[in-house]
């Protein structure tokens, strides 16, 4: 025990000496929850927004007025044909165009019941979120205003219409996503990394002939490693609380069990990787091609699986970080508990064990 | 202060990988206390020797017992008792070199007390008192070499081997190097060491030169150069070596 701490110790010595990596590990997830936060949070304030009023009456004219009046909208006005209309979304100064219809204030007055379009841009989801969301607040608030002396209540319904994304996929998912991101990042390519060194610099070779076994060899350089990736989570967690006020719905406790699983898995890659390499550009470049970029392909952050062909559907199983980018959206955003959650537990669980088996069969191969 | 104590003692020690024969039927016994040259070509089967012998790869047929302790059955003892220096430079570069002692003692369980004391010692003696503090990758290749043979006999093992351990040295460090091999010998330590510098061949008690896996000859430099009728290491090298039908 004495030697296994000796030789964590070390380890700790090595990441915290080396300031690439310590800003690797510490600065990447917290730009990256930064970057990522900045646009979902990206507040609307003065955007620009264009009034095609075909109406110019009595009531679009308080609406407008009312619109301008808020801190989050700049008017132009204009009147447009629809293909004007897309080709201003196009040059991305617009970011919504909202259209009265011609007999706005009549259909009020008569049908009790007017209809308003609101046209976003939804390449970039948040903020046409925000936008439909903040208009369509003004609207309610301006029919509220008119309908308190009213007996039989005006309607103005704002339909909505979100360009180029209709089904909003993604928005909410990045902080989950960045999790896996990072979790990734730091278990698998650090640990990957740092062993092969010690093969590269030679000192593999005395560690061997040591009497410290080479099986804690491997577990002794991966300790730091799940210390220094569940400091990352309580980071990223402590950012996405008061940073992005998006709260853990769920059990706070189940979220950093399952974490923790998460980044063994990750460990066992990095270890498995680290075996069959002797370099550490290989080992970097697999896990940056092999690791990374299937996690930002397949586990559902960036891009919507149900979505892609059936084959990259039954690939993306194959990808622990898709597992665990379901568990952590479903404990912080959905607030499940682990009954609801047991399945993919046991999946990360069954690859977790089974990485951790052929590590250790090709590590003795490897011995002899 | 060689002894008739049998550290190291080989019996048609093997290795084969599929057809290859790595190490052909070698035999040979080292005394406690001696300085035993490993020499041959690259790629005549030292290293694959020297893996044997550390417990690091086991045999395919022959015997061997390293500090009476057997190279099949006995790895952890083995690893217990010898110390290990390669070629490569190997401790760490980004640690100072307290930390680096207080390591290596610690992997092999040296007592707090034990560790003291001994760091004390060698930081003494190696006159590394101001460098203690200092970050191993600072210090010049000599100085490390002679800092990584020191922790290689921290843990006194009864046997340590070292893989080229003056690759890369001055003539003068390489001098100091060697007046440290003799200190430890003199203390009981059995050196075994591979060496392309055959000047340092003649310093060693005893020498073997391997060819094609096989140990071509066993003796003291001085019987060496009369048997070949040749005035130096060079030369007994040199006619062995050239018969040679392998290199790397």
């Amino acid at each position: 025990m004495k030697q296994f701490i000796a030789f964590v110790r070390k380890e700790f010595y090595h990441v915290l000496r080396d300031r690439r990596t310590l800003l690797i590990l510490f600065g990447m997830p917290i730009v990256q929850i930064l970057l990522f936060g900045f646009a979902l949070t990206n507040e609307v304030k003065d955007s620009k927004i264009l009034v095609v009023d075909y109406a110019k009456d009595h009531a679009s004219g308080q609406l407008i007025a009312k619109i301008g009046a808020s801190r989050y909208f700049k008017i132009q006005k204009a009147s447009l044909t629809r293909q004007e209309i897309l080709s201003t979304f196009q040059q991305g100064e617009i970011k919504a165009v909202v259209v009265f219809p011609g007999n706005f204030n009549e259909n009020l007055l008569h049908a009790n019941k007017a209809q308003i379009q609101v046209i976003t841009d939804a390449t970039d989801i948040n903020t046409a979120n925000m936008v439909t969301n903040y208009l369509s607040s003004i609207i309610l608030d301006y029919q509220n205003q008119m309908n308190e002396n009213l007996a039989i209540p005006y309607q103005i319904i704002p339909e909505t219409r979100m360009l180029y994304n209709p089904q909003l996929k993604g928005a909410h998912g990045f902080v989950p996503g960045v999790m896996a991101l990072v979790l990734m990042l730091v278990s698998v390519m650090m640990t990957a990394i740092s062993i092969v060194r010690e093969k590269e610099m030679g000192t593999m070779e005395i560690l061997l002939v040591s009497p410290f076994k080479p099986v804690l060899v491997i577990f002794a350089k991966a300790i730091p490693y799940l210390i220094l990736s569940l400091i990352n989570v309580v980071a990223i967690l402590l950012l996405s609380v008061f940073v992005l006020d998006l709260p853990v719905k769920g059990s706070v406790l189940l979220l950093f069990a399952e974490s923790t699983l998460f980044i063994i898995t990750c460990l066992t890659l990095g270890i498995f990787i680290s075996i069959k390499t002797d370099s550490q550009q290989v080992a970097m470049l697999i896990s940056l091609m092999g690791m990374l970029l299937p996690t930002m392909m397949f586990s559902g952050f960036l891009f919507p699986i149900e979505n892609m062909p059936v084959p990259l559907q039954v690939i993306s199983n194959l990808i622990p970080s898709k597992w665990f980018y379901i568990i952590v959206k479903s404990i912080m955003i959905k607030g499940l508990g682990i009954a609801a959650l047991w399945k993919e537990t046991l999946i990360l669980l069954g690859m977790t064990a089974f990485l951790l088996v052929i590590s250790l069969k090709s590590f003795k191969i490897r011995l002899q | 202060m060689v002894s008739e104590e049998k550290v190291i003692v080989c019996d048609k020690l093997t290795k084969r990988f599929g057809d290859f024969i790595a190490t052909n039927e070698i035999t040979f016994e080292v005394n406690k206390g001696e300085i035993f040259g490993f020499l041959g070509a690259n790629g005549a089967g030292k290293t694959t020797a020297m893996r044997m012998l550390c417990g690091l790869s086991s045999p395919t047929s022959g015997n061997a017992t390293i500090a009476g302790f057997d190279v099949y059955r006995q790895t952890e003892d083995i690893k217990r008792n010898i110390g290990y220096m390669s070629q490569k430079f190997s401790l760490y570069e980004n640690l100072t070199v307290l930390e680096n002692i207080e390591f290596f003692g610690g992997i092999y369980g040296l007592s707090d007390q034990q560790l003291k004391t001994k760091t004390a010692e060698l930081v003494d003696r190696l006159g590394l008192k101001s460098e203690a503090k200092k970050l191993v990758g600072s210090l010049p290749l000599g100085w490390k070499q002679k800092l990584s043979f020191s922790v290689a006999v921290l843990h006194e093992p009864k046997i340590v081997f070292l893989d080229e351990p003056t690759g890369g040295v001055d003539p003068v460090t390489r001098r100091q190097f060697w007046d440290m091999i003799y200190e430890a010998a003199e203390r009981g330590i059995t050196v075994f060491v591979t060496t392309h510098y055959m000047d340092e061949a003649e310093y060693c008690n005893r020498i073997s030169i391997m060819v094609d896996g096989k140990m071509e000859v066993l003796d003291t430099p001085a019987n060496l150069k009369n048997t070949f009728n040749v005035g130096s290491m060079d030369e007994v090298f040199y006619q062995l070596a050239r018969g040679a039908k392998r290199a790397d």
